[in-house]
């Protein structure tokens, strides 16, 4: 593919680990996307605006705070109410592996852990982009 | 998605994608725009630029809220360099504009210079072109803040604001041949900080020394931060769409900026079209003879040209 993959990389909710959130941003700039970086405390419903003003490709969100539960089923419900149904969404950070099989039945394509090697992240994106 | 009919509608999602487009280089980008060229022209376009990390991007945000207020329908383009080892970038300047992305009357977007020098991307254009058609008042081009070569910014803005900070002193003699030249207004950000008077005397002084065109630009201290004196900033840009309403300044800057871009367009159409015909064995065979010194490459050049069919190829289908 010779266009750049487009990444919107976000921080729902209150919590402010941010470091995580931007070693995967250097991490995907690294392997050749362009990443739009957000910043902290984002609500759901300025992420969703950025995922579509910017036409991304990908949207992953990091949580650390424990409000995962919550906020990924969230965003991705706005989002399939605003009919964006071609993006890919990730999402990591702290979460215990019990949580994970109902984030994946909401509709997150996957969730990467602490200890997991970015490079993961990285096939992983590039390969199941929607668009 | 039918992506003009959304244009047209002013739909954000047909927006995005045919920014996406036309960054990609796809030609249903400059299909669409061609049709919808005509509606272009209703939109201000002012140009962002300054220092990395002068405050290009929080100034923004703060002058597209006061024109929120009126009412105006806003656009950004936020342009950050592009890694010239990777392709890849972080596009960051969404972060101090946070709470301007669910206005319904605010666009943003960020872009990647994807090589291009001179502060811009060379779909930069297209965009602006793209969110005219879009329907919005005001557009906003924050470039790369790089000095020297941060020309583009003038062929493409009616006004150019220059951000600059207390402090540059000696960097301000350094750069200023690239910038005394481009601004309209200079505004002195953080001015919360020591030496925002001192700085703005010295631009002022540079000012004088330009003599270049009859427009003398203002130098106004700022906090964008809090939100300080952002007002008679925005006063100073609406000054100078003043001036170049009056007498034929605006038209002389259009005629200007359209010239260029169809030198740029003719030279980008010669190059398409000899990549797309598949010239390189000529080039490669003419390489040869100029080797050995058959050939000369300043006949070459014109051997090549004239056998490249250039305006059939680039025709579109109308
Ligand atoms: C450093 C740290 C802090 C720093 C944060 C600095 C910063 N700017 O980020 C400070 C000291 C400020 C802090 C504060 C707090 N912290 Co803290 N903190 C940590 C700590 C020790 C490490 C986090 C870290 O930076 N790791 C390094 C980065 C690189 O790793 P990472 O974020 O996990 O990211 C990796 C992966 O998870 C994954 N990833 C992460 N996000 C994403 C996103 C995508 C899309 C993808 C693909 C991958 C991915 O890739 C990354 C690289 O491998 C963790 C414990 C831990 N071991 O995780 C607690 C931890 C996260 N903190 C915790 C808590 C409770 C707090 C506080 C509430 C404490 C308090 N009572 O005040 C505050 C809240 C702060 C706030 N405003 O939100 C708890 C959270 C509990 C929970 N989830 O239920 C933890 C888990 C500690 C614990 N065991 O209790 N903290
Ligand atoms: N002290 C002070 N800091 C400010 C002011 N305006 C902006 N800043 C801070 O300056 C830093 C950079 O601001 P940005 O708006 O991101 O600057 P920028 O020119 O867009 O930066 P790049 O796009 O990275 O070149 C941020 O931390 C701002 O909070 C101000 O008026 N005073
Ligand atoms: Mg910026």
């Amino acid at each position: 593919m010779d266009r750049p993959i487009r990444v919107v990389v976000a921080k729902p909710g209150l919590d402010g680990h941010d470091r995580g959130a931007k070693v995967v941003a250097r991490a995907l700039r690294d392997a050749g996307m362009e990443v739009i970086y957000t910043g902290l405390r984002q609500t759901p419903e300025q992420i969703v605006e950025a995922v579509i003003q910017e036409d991304a490709d990908c949207l992953a969100m990091s949580i650390l705070s424990g409000a995962h539960n919550h906020l990924f089923p969230k965003v991705v419900n706005m989002l399939k109410e605003r009919g964006v149904e071609d993006v890919l969404v990730v999402g990591g950070g702290v979460i215990p592996e019990d949580d994970i099989p109902g984030l994946l039945e909401a509709g997150i394509a996957a969730i990467f852990t602490p200890g997991t090697p970015t490079s993961l992240t990285i096939d992983f994106i590039t390969q199941n982009i929607k668009k | 998605m039918d992506i003009k009919a959304g244009l047209l509608k002013g739909d954000k999602r047909a927006a995005a994608r045919l920014i996406t487009l036309a960054e990609n280089g796809d030609e249903e980008a400059v299909r669409i725009i061609r049709e919808c060229y005509h509606l272009t022209g209703k939109a201000r376009i002012i140009g962002i630029t300054g220092p990395p990390g002068a405050g290009k991007s929080t100034v923004t945000d703060r002058l597209a809220k006061l024109l929120r207020m009126q009412d105006k329908k806003v656009s950004i383009i936020a342009v950050d360099p592009t890694s010239p080892f990777t392709g890849g970038a972080i596009l960051g300047d969404r972060v101090r504009m946070n709470d301007l992305s669910t206005d319904p009357g605010v666009f943003i977007r960020s872009m990647g210079t994807r090589g291009a020098l001179g502060g811009l991307s060379k779909a930069a254009h297209d965009a602006v072109r793209i969110l005219d058609i879009f329907g919005s008042d005001y557009i906003f081009i924050e470039t790369v803040g790089v000095g020297q070569s941060e020309v583009d910014i003038v062929k493409l803005a009616d006004t150019v604001v220059m951000v600059m900070v207390p402090g540059l002193g000696d960097d301000i003699q350094a750069i200023k041949a690239g910038i005394m030249e481009i601004g309209d207004v200079f505004s002195v950000n953080k001015s919360d900080r020591e030496g925002a008077e001192r700085t703005a005397v010295e631009l002022e002084m540079m000012l004088d020394f330009n003599k270049s065109s009859d427009f003398r630009p203002e130098v106004i201290n700022i906090v964008a931060r809090d939100n300080q004196n952002v007002d008679k900033l925005l006063e100073a840009i609406e000054k100078h769409w003043e001036y170049l309403c009056t007498k034929s300044n605006y038209q002389d800057r259009k005629r200007n900026s359209i010239h260029t871009e169809i030198i740029s367009l003719i030279n980008q159409y010669i190059i398409t079209s000899i990549q797309k015909n598949n010239h390189s064995n000529l080039i490669q065979s003419m390489v040869e003879k100029v080797l050995k010194k058959e050939l000369d490459p300043y006949s070459a050049a014109i051997e090549i040209l004239q056998s490249v069919p250039i305006i059939t190829t680039v025709q579109h289908d109308n």
